[in-house]
């Protein structure tokens, strides 16, 4: 890829992209606000008249602004689905207060010596309605609008993430990607949408409504939301869906190596590995791309298809350690080592879950193990030194560096402290580097890729041999940062492709060769 | 023309109005007065149905406003308040096209009547395309009189119609509106607490206090003829100056013929002090005032 692609090249490059993604968040952000206005207006003009109410309704439109977008996008897969569906209503539900709470304080905030002489002049209750309080609240009514609008260009970039499509993809993509070109991409023009749409919303406030009837303004809305749908992404319908992560979309060791490699045709959506694996139980998917040892592979029964071409590169997990360490306290290497071996995929899988799904503590799920492989002893509590761990922040470092932990304490004389939590690659990375902390699990694949970017003829050498690869990152390690790669401790973390058990093997889909002669067939 | 018969609301607790009735015939102007509480306003609200009482009736004309959709009978009265309550989204002309337009009038006569109220009540014709925030608070009274006369309904109902003005303004206003032709014809219910403007304005006064009429009569009968002590005490305070208002002129000089109170002819000679050429002098008036006192006192 060429690094030195400037903003303006990677645009008109992505121009389609960008045009149906644009056009697909101004569709989203269009629908769920006209729905909301359709909703609110009414209910706001019902709570002002009817006061008690407006404490019970505000209040739950409040805590529905509080849920978090992520969750709100999961919880209603189960009933909607992925795609635009749930998107639409999850951005409905985030514009209803501001739009409810502005009818309710601009009906309310009528004069009423004006309604009052309205009435008194013989208008009624719609007269009042549509020519004198409404069009006085009209100004507070548009700014809830507005506020709305702004809401919801900002919420629907989370709408990427459950395959809904918008401007998110660029961003959380290039976010995962670490391509600024592309979060820039996806944040400019949702940016300045966000500008426009506030821009034409406030020429709007400043209509007088007394001069317009009412149907003269539902007119150009059921317009705007009818023409709005057309704006969304369409599925075509295919034999099979695949949800791929932003991150997985855009890498070589990806969907673009799927499409070179194994001529792999899929109808593709983005969507997030927060609800990815939920999304493939739920029959919404049958193809995902996840980490082959995730817990939730268990969880929901999905099985993982084989690389039978290898082109994901192997994640074994293994600790570095720095070097003085090891020259420090000699007696280390061989108390790491003992983990070696004992931990395949199936295995780690099985510990993920327990975790991430039955919420047990990784101490105990530690624990549990090493008393079941007999690696367990009682801490001797030394105090020859200390070693600090590191871990980044997800379920399987935790219970990996709780393992260590128990060896350390158990067969040497040296405390421990643990620094669990620091967030990805880059900072366990500059930790270790910086002499915060003696060690902590990596990935070979991470230590290849992504820490010592080698040019793509020796990627194209190496990948896919565990061997090879784990060589490779030893020797680089050991001359570039003074680092030492212990034993692989046997399970690789690495991208898989996967599906329903039942699914696969009604079709007997075993490898990626198997799922691309399966879409082949007519 | 209109005849209220025991009319009771209640709100809550308490009783705005309790069993209350009276009449007021074509063309009089009664003041319903008393202090904020009293329940005049209440009742002031049941002839229009603003308010329905929870029991009596009132019959306008002899109907029972109750046969009548409320928005129908609306349209029919005239309705100016005390903040005037214009409608600040809409211009002057607007404003006062309201009734007309709930009315289907056309826009030809709608403009024509708009001008010949606007050059009886003396607004300024460049006023009409001016939002009610831009004028004073004389013309916006004016502008909600205007309003309430565009269809030209016999009843007329007042709510406080000059509380909002300064004094000066407010006795100019009334001075003006009492010589306007187009509410000498009218049946007029006047609500106020002031009772300056209860003898200046009114034919006959309702009295009430405490949701009951304490008096219902001419100025001259509450003044001379109190029916019980709270009339008399509420009046007390400016009795002389109420006196000389609802007295008349030819009442106690039988041989002059002006129509005016005893009040307008002492400020009528104050303002020609120099002319001599006046039929009657203060002192004569002030003599003549004091002997008809004293006959009606005693």
């Amino acid at each position: 890829m060429d690094e030195t692609q400037s903003f303006w090249q990677f645009v008109s490059q992505q121009s389609d992209k960008l045009w149906s993604q644009t056009w697909a968040h101004i569709g989203l952000t269009m629908i769920s606000l006209i729905l909301a206005i359709i909703i609110a207006v009414p209910i706001g003009i019902l709570i002002a008249r009817k006061q008690k109410l407006s404490g019970i309704i505000l209040g739950i439109a409040g805590v529905l602004q509080t849920i978090p977008s992520i969750a709100l996008l999961g919880v209603m897969i189960p009933f909607l689905g992925i795609g635009p569906k749930p998107a639409i209503l999850a951005l409905f539900l985030y514009a209803l207060l501001p739009i409810l709470r502005n009818t309710y304080t601009g009906i309310t905030e009528v004069n009423p010596a004006v309604v009052d002489a309205a009435k008194g002049m013989g208008m009624n209750k719609w007269q009042i309605l549509t020519k004198v309080e409404l069009p006085l609240a009209f100004p507070v009514l548009m700014a809830g609008i507005r506020t709305a609008t702004v809401i919801n260009v900002g919420v629907a970039t989370l709408a990427a993430y459950i395959a809904a499509g918008g401007l998110g993809e660029f961003i959380f993509g290039g976010i995962a990607l670490n391509n600024s070109n592309m979060i820039l991409a996806g944040a400019i023009p949702a940016a300045l949408l966000a500008i426009l749409l506030d821009f034409l919303l406030s020429l709007l406030q400043k209509i007088n409504l007394k001069s317009i009837r009412v149907a003269w303004l539902i007119l150009p809305f059921t317009f705007i939301t009818m023409s709005s749908f057309y704006l969304l992404p369409t599925q075509i319908g295919g034999k099979m869906l695949a949800g791929f992560t932003p991150e997985f979309m855009g890498r070589q060791d990806g969907y673009l190596g799927l499409k070179s490699v194994y001529g792999l045709g899929i109808e593709t959506v983005v969507i997030s590995d927060a609800v990815m694996y939920k999304a493939a139980f739920e029959h919404k998917l049958d193809v995902i791309s996840g980490y082959s040892t995730d817990g939730r592979l268990k969880a929901y029964d999905l099985v993982t298809l084989r690389d039978d071409r290898h082109i994901f590169p192997p994640y074994y997990a293994a600790p570095i350690v720095r070097n003085d360490v090891l020259k420090k306290y000699p007696e280390l290497e061989g108390v790491l080592n003992q983990l070696s071996g004992s931990i395949n995929d199936s295995v780690m899988t099985d510990l993920n879950f327990k975790v991430d799904q039955l919420k047990q503590s990784p101490e105990k799920v530690a624990k549990d193990f090493m008393m079941d492989k007999n690696l367990y002893k009682p801490a001797r509590n030394g105090t020859k030194g200390t070693i600090r761990i590191g871990s980044k922040i997800f379920g399987e470092q935790y219970i990996l560096v709780q393992m260590y932990k128990i060896l350390i304490l158990g067969n040497t004389d040296l405390a421990v402290s643990t620094k669990t939590g620091l967030g990805g690659t880059k900072i366990c990375f500059d930790a270790l580097t910086n002499n915060q902390i003696d060690f902590y699990p990596e990935y070979t694949g991470t230590g290849f890729l992504v820490l010592l970017k080698p040019d793509i003829i020796t990627i194209n050498q190496l990948n896919g041999n565990r061997d090879q690869v784990y060589h490779y990152v030893s020797q680089a390690f050991d001359q570039k940062f003074n680092l030492k790669w212990l034993k692989p401790i046997g399970f690789n973390n690495s991208y898989a492709l996967m599906m329903r058990r039942e699914q696969a093997q009604s079709l007997s889909i075993e490898s990626i060769t198997d799922l691309t002669k399966h879409l082949n067939q007519k | 023309m209109i005849k209220a018969e025991n009319l009771v609301k209640q709100f809550g607790s308490s009783r705005a109005v309790s069993n209350i009735s009276f009449q007021v015939k074509e063309g009089e102007n009664l003041i319903l007065l008393g202090t904020s509480g009293c329940g005049k306003t209440t009742t002031l609200r049941m002839i229009n149905r603003l308010i329905e009482p929870d029991s009596g009736s009132i019959f306008l004309n002899g109907v029972d406003i109750r046969t009548q959709q409320p928005e129908i009978l609306r349209r029919g009265i005239g309705y100016v308040l005390q903040n005037h309550g214009l409608f600040p989204h809409y211009t002057v002309a607007e404003n006062i096209a309201i009734v007309p337009r709930l009315l289907k009038w056309d826009t030809e006569t709608i403009r024509k009547r708009a001008d010949e109220l606007f050059d009886k009540l003396k607004l300024d014709a460049a006023l009409k395309d001016k939002y009610p925030t831009a004028l004073s608070g004389g013309q916006q009274q004016r502008v909600g009189l205007a309003r309430s006369l565009m269809v030209n309904p016999p009843v007329l109902l007042m709510d406080e119609p000059f509380g909002a003005l300064d004094n000066l303004t407010r006795i100019n206003i009334r001075k003006e509106f009492r010589m306007l032709d187009e509410l000498v014809k009218k049946t007029i219910i006047m609500v106020t607490h002031d009772v300056q403007e209860a003898f200046e304005m009114g034919d006959r006064i309702c009295l009430m206090d405490k949701g009951e009429i304490q008096q219902i009569g001419t100025p001259e009968e509450l003044l001379f003829h109190p029916a019980n002590d709270f009339v008399s005490d509420f009046l007390n305070e400016q009795r002389l100056q109420l006196e000389f208002k609802s007295v008349l002129l030819k009442e106690v000089l039988p041989e002059v013929e002006e129509d005016l109170s005893v009040w307008d002819k002492m400020e009528a000679l104050l303002q020609n002090k120099n002319s001599q050429s006046d039929e009657v002098t203060l002192d004569q008036l002030m003599g003549a005032f004091s002997r008809f006192k004293k006959q009606n006192n005693g």
